[in-house]
């Protein structure tokens, strides 16, 4: 009767998962969605507790104790955690959700080598690629993390060689997992352990040599990761909802990985192999010396207010100052003159697709005036002044002409169609592909140093004096 | 890898249902629009926290007095929830202000 009712709540659990994806995958009900795949985990958590084991001692003041403990730093950490940052989060999220698959794996490996339980060599081998996949996706996502957020600097982490280097950990790895493997159902402790610390190696020297601006592919690519050791791990415990769950996880992790691949016009293999942090010397940064014009705060305002038509074309640099606010504020001043003010969003702009959309979304700008790129591109011989807000890699024209850049053949917003330009950055310090931009010496563009808020903030006071 | 074939003939059912969930998700995810990639990576990471549901059974299965298991145990429950609650909270936070938007 009760295993009945166990095994009733983990389908509805399943069903939840799905049927939440699907809304999540649709602006209007993506809400709803998040909360009945929450609903769904409810369900199937609760009916982990009630499942009849025989004999099991349960120990529930452990369960307890361990479920509020992580409850309470998870839901903090969500709450507390500035928008900006979001990335870095899922990535943080999404490595402790492998580390759990990894603790899982090494337990019941551990048990296995003291001879407590026997396993089949299919349950042998689930249980070695649950500590793979898992390790893997812990080390590598908190890489990922120490990169979007500053820590770890991409060029200090990648070696020369590096792909070699990586090419012989994998394959030393999987010459240790056939030795283990082949060596029997009671595998020494000492050859567990020396898996476990080769694969959390591997996961940190696989994400090592990716850019900064490829981490996004990345850490979906370690959510999809995450979801297979989930699944792994549902396959030792015989476990329905957790390899429906992670199966779900790992396929739709994938298929958005290769959607964020095509977005960049790269290919997976070329984000993974390719490495940004290389030494690319492209035949136009050698060049002579330019110089970039500035313009100042006035001169910019004045030819806002008289233009018809400005397009923002947002950047991490807008995400960084936490400058979203400002513009829309300059947005609402524009706008009562009536000038038709939009906002072009590269799909990989800022560290995450969406990125820009959810902090416009934020400064409450109205989804109309969000144009994604195909479309911004169309508008934009027809507009007077492009505002480029701490974006770079997107706009840059090499994109176009320089068969040497790394981000030649992804598709770009091209605001040198537009009448005017004006480029907002802190310095002249090249963007996150680590880049030069032949987009500042253009003769359309003007430059305006400083950081995006102080300076939107100066451009605000000006338009504001002009309305005098 | 007799126990394998074996251990594929016990579980053909689950192959079965291995294949239709990766159609599933590919299907469920194809045709996103860009502006939910990030909240959906969000979400679908927080379902991956579903692994906690192993570390439950662990600690149930464990032996009251089999301090080294419990422990670990209670870290895969603790990581686990982390994921879960977290992921799940942060989706909600990022999707809210889609929400407000459409005021």
């Amino acid at each position: 009767m009760l295993i009945t009712t166990v095994n009733i709540s983990y389908l509805l659990g399943a069903t939840a998962f799905v049927i939440g994806l699907r809304q999540m995958s649709t602006p209007a009900t993506a809400r709803k969605g998040n909360l009945l795949a929450t609903l769904g985990m409810s369900i199937a958590i609760l009916a982990t507790l009630f499942l009849p084991i025989n004999g099991a001692d349960n120990n529930y003041v452990w369960i307890m104790g361990a479920m509020t403990v992580g409850g309470i730093i998870g839901y903090i950490s969500a709450i507390k955690i500035e928008m900006t940052a979001m990335p870095q989060m899922v990535s943080v999220f999404n490595g402790l959700g492998g580390a759990c698959a990894v603790v899982l794996a090494y337990t019941e490996l551990f048990q296995l080598a003291e001879g407590g339980i026997i396993a089949s060599e299919a349950q042998l081998l689930i249980l070695l690629l649950t500590l793979l996949i898992g390790a893997v996706a812990f080390t590598g996502s908190m890489l990922a993390y120490g990169k979007l957020q500053g820590l770890v600097d991409d060029r200090k982490v990648t070696l020369p060689r590096h792909n070699l280097i990586n090419m012989a950990i994998l394959a030393l790895l999987v010459v240790l997992y056939i030795y283990v493997y082949v060596s029997g159902s009671q595998p020494g402790i000492i050859w567990i352990t020396a898996l476990l610390l080769l694969s959390l190696l591997y996961g940190l020297s696989f994400v090592a040599p990716i850019g900064g601006a490829d981490m996004p592919v990345v850490i979906s690519l370690l959510n999809a990761f995450t979801g297979l050791s989930a699944a792994a791990a549902g396959l030792i415990y015989s476990n329905n909802i957790m390899m429906v769950g992670g199966i779900l996880v790992g396929s739709a992790g994938i298929i958005l990985t290769v959607v964020m691949c095509k977005a960049m016009n790269r290919s997976l293999t070329n984000v993974l192999v390719g490495g940004f942090g290389e030494n690319h010397k492209s035949k136009k940064e050698k060049g002579d010396k330019q110089v970039a014009k500035e313009i100042t705060c006035a001169d910019l305002a004045v030819q806002l207010y008289y233009s018809n038509t400005v397009m923002v074309v947002p950047g991490y640099g807008l995400a960084v100052a936490q400058a979203q606010k400002v513009v829309k504020r300059m947005d609402n001043l524009l706008s009562a003159n009536g000038v038709d003010v939009t906002y072009a969003i590269h799909p990989v702009a800022g560290r995450m697709p969406g990125h820009m959309n959810v902090l416009l979304a934020e400064a409450d700008v109205p989804y109309p005036k969000l144009l994604d790129m195909e479309d911004a591109n169309e508008a934009m011989p027809n507009t007077d002044m492009v505002i480029v807000i701490g974006a770079n890699d997107v706009v840059n024209p090499a994109a176009y002409d320089d068969p040497a850049s790394p981000v030649y053949g992804m598709p770009v917003i091209n605001v040198w169609e537009a009448k005017n330009v004006v480029v907002l950055k802190r310095s002249m310090n090249p963007g996150y592909a680590g880049i030069q931009n032949q987009l500042f010496f253009h003769h359309k563009t003007r430059m305006l140093f400083g950081d995006a808020k102080t300076t939107l903030e100066e451009l605000n006071d000006e338009i504001k004096s002009l309305e005098g | 890898m007799e126990s394998i074939f074996l251990f594929l003939d016990e579980n053909l059912l689950l192959i079965y249902l291995l294949i239709f969930t990766v159609i599933l998700g590919f299907e469920l995810i194809s045709n996103v629009p860009t502006i939910l990639h990030t909240p959906l990576m969000s979400g679908a990471n927080a379902i991956s926290g579903v692994v906690i549901i192993g570390a439950i059974l662990l600690i149930r299965n464990a032996d009251p007095t089999d301090y080294l298991t419990l422990s670990l145990g209670a870290l895969g429950v603790v990581l686990g929830m982390i994921n879960v609650v977290g992921g799940f909270a942060v989706t909600n936070r990022m999707l809210k202000m889609f929400n407000k938007k459409k005021k």
